[in-house]
């Protein structure tokens, strides 16, 4: 019998599919190197010149001499301008944390009234996804400040709803809890329940799998963190006081006051954001298949318990990426915080701290490298969320 | 409404006609997709109906769990007028089962979780009796050392035996199945046959749509023989392999047998 020899003919090595392979990915490496050594002494040369100032950022431990606005940890002129950083870096994960839980809200219920077969329903819908993703976020926030909160009543006029919430052009005062001395030790007795809690899981679990019935694991958890917390809120002297605001001369005094920059933000923010979120929301309900929603009716599930128990969780595993990058997109826009004045990272970073140190290259490094590993940080947890639903095949 | 069809239903002594279907007329469209079909079905009696792909088999037994909205004639499920009134449409979802082609399993549920989320959610079932239960349905159907694995991991023939499992744990008092073998590779047929043949021996009410005349010949007591949106012609078996009345009827067998 003939023996066959075919794989040992070699080909050319311009024609050897491995060969080529490492050739094209040796280029590819060559070509960005060179590239990014290219702009990077272009930028080393660039500096000498001009400024002759070695890069350094021994500025951030001098005083700032500024003041900002709203923040959420304690600041005055007299402190650094890293303190100063921190104030707009802490803005700006306030409004974006806030912003996304908001709009992913708003989003689904959006999307899902898009998908509802009730024609007013579902155009009202289309209506605002239509209105709201089509015109400038720029053009939004300014609306929202300009039209919105800076036309409310000044303050000794203000709107005062139940609870009681004043709204007013300086922003909307709502009561809120203060710690007062025994806030620490009450916190310490919560993460004792919540550990206490996990014990009882833990034992909940190895008596579930010895006599093979499983006990409702989670509830059991509730209960127990919630009664350790109840303990300690009545034993304790009362670890919160509820402030209430009160309006005191030209100005509200206690409780918690949202500004109206910080609102004027946030609301631009979510509407805007929600629109595009309520497209991806109805895009991954209707990337399930359609069998999936008849053999969950056929088995008498309600419409409702259809979208919450079959549906959505199909949808999210094609919803997530996309919302992902509506995540990124929100904390990052928070950065035209500076056009209706309030403190964000950029605003107080980009433009004051920049201008009275003259310090570009330090200052867009920080900033950059922030809202980079802000963005890095939200994409890894939602690239582990997603994975953790992923679709078992074989 | 309800009580008054039931009283007439018992005078007439036709108490055990579980499905009627008078005069059932469906369009899609300007396409009539069922023309006056009439069809009663007994208690504890296995129909089969074949016909030509197109022919409104599925679109007939859709329509009876409301898959589909009959636009005329009476569709009566164990008693209950099946109109728009949804406590009504409600009740006859919750007494019938249906096996679908695509088995449309749940895939991010494992199967044991396919199995107890009707029974947990919509008869509101105690989470660890709903597993028994299913436990024994899987036993009774040959698989129950699937039970924690994924649809996904599942074998086509596997799949279809869980999504009858899926039904029977609503306890129903009827069976739909359309087209329950079509999409499976040839060797994993008769696992799932087996099963509905053991069904139909413990005496559900079964409405099956189907190609497996074998099937039809050894477990239907009555075949039903739709083409274009009608229903042709009604018979036993014997009656319709041997002595098929209509002349479509005969075409169709001499095709397909």
């Amino acid at each position: 019998m003939q023996t066959i020899h075919a794989s040992q003919v070699k080909p050319p090595f311009y024609r050897d599919e491995r060969i080529l392979g490492i050739i094209s990915q040796v280029l590819i490496v060559v070509i960005v190197l060179g590239l990014g050594l290219f702009f990077f002494s272009n930028m080393i040369s660039g500096l000498r010149e001009k400024h002759s100032v070695a890069i350094s950022f021994t500025f951030l431990s001098q005083g700032a001499g500024f003041d900002i606005g709203e923040s959420l940890i304690e600041y005055s002129r007299e402190r650094t301008y890293f303190r100063a950083f921190v104030v707009g870096l802490l803005n700006t994960f306030q409004v974006a944390f806030l912003g996304i839980v908001i709009a992913t809200a708003l989003g689904i219920v959006i999307g899902v009234m898009r998908l509802s077969t009730n024609f007013l329903i579902s155009r009202i819908a289309a209506v605002y996804i239509e209105i709201f993703r089509n015109i400038p976020l720029l053009v939004l926030l300014i609306f929202w400040a300009q039209a919105v909160f800076l036309k409310l009543p000044r303050v000794a006029e203000a709107f005062v709803l139940p609870g009681p919430i004043f709204l007013s052009n300086r922003g909307i005062a709502i009561p809120w809890g203060i710690p007062t001395e025994s806030w620490g030790t009450f916190l310490i007795v919560l993460v004792a329940g919540i550990l206490l809690g996990a014990v009882v899981v833990y034992l909940l679990r190895e008596q579930g799998k010895r006599t093979g019935r499983m006990p409702l694991v989670t509830l059991w958890f509730i209960v127990t963190v919630a009664a350790v917390g109840f303990v300690g809120w009545i034993v304790l002297p009362q670890p919160l006081t509820l402030e209430q605001p009160k309006l005191e001369g030209f100005n509200t005094q206690g409780g918690k006051i949202l500004s109206q920059q910080f609102m004027a933000l946030l609301s631009g923010l979510v509407i805007y954001t929600a629109a595009f979120i309520a497209e991806v929301v109805r895009a991954g309900i209707q990337s399930v298949s359609k069998g999936q929603r008849e053999a969950s009716t056929a088995l008498g599930l309600t419409a409702g318990q259809t979208l919450r128990l079959i549906i959505f969780p199909q949808a999210l595993r094609v919803i997530i990426p996309p919302l992902t990058s509506q995540y990124l997109n929100l904390t990052k826009n928070s950065s035209l915080a500076i056009a209706i004045g309030y403190p964000d990272l950029f605003a107080v970073a980009g433009n004051t701290i920049l201008n009275q140190t003259g310090r570009e290259i330090e200052m867009f490094t920080m900033i950059m490298g922030t809202y980079l590993s802000l963005s890095l940080l939200t994409s890894l947890l939602m690239n582990m969320y997603n994975k953790r639903i992923r679709l078992v095949e074989r | 409404m309800a009580e008054n069809d039931t009283a007439e239903m018992a005078d007439n002594g036709t108490a055990e006609e579980i499905i009627i279907c008078q005069d059932v007329c469906k369009w899609f469209g300007d396409f009539q997709a069922l023309k006056d079909c009439n069809l009663r079905v007994q208690a504890q009696e296995v129909v089969v109906i074949i016909g030509p792909s197109g022919s409104g088999k599925s679109t007939f037994i859709r329509c009876i769990n409301r898959l589909e909205e009959h636009q005329a004639g009476d569709i009566i499920v164990d008693g209950i007028p099946l109109t728009r009134d949804v406590r009504n449409i409600e009740q006859i979802r919750s007494e019938t089962g249906m096996v679908f082609q695509q088995f449309n399993l749940f895939p991010h549920l494992t199967v044991l979780e396919n199995i107890t989320l009707a029974p947990i959610h919509v008869r509101k079932m105690r989470k660890d009796e709903a597993r028994d239960t299913a436990m024994g349905l899987l036993n009774r159907v040959g698989i129950p050392e699937q039970a924690d694995k994924y649809p996904g991991q599942l074998s086509g023939g596997q799949q279809q035996r869980v999504a009858i499992a899926r039904s029977l744990a609503m306890s129903p008092k009827i069976m739909l199945f359309d087209e329950p073998t079509s999409a499976l590779d040839p060797e994993m047929i008769k696992e799932v046959l087996d099963v509905m043949q053991e069904l139909a021996e413990t005496g559900m009410t079964m409405l099956v749509v189907t190609h497996e005349m074998g099937f039809a010949r050894e477990v239907a007591h009555r075949i039903v023989f739709m083409d274009g949106g009608e229903i042709m012609e009604v018979g036993t078996p014997e009656h319709f392999f041997t002595n098929a009345q209509h002349e479509r009827t005969k075409l169709f067998l001499s095709q397909i047998l």
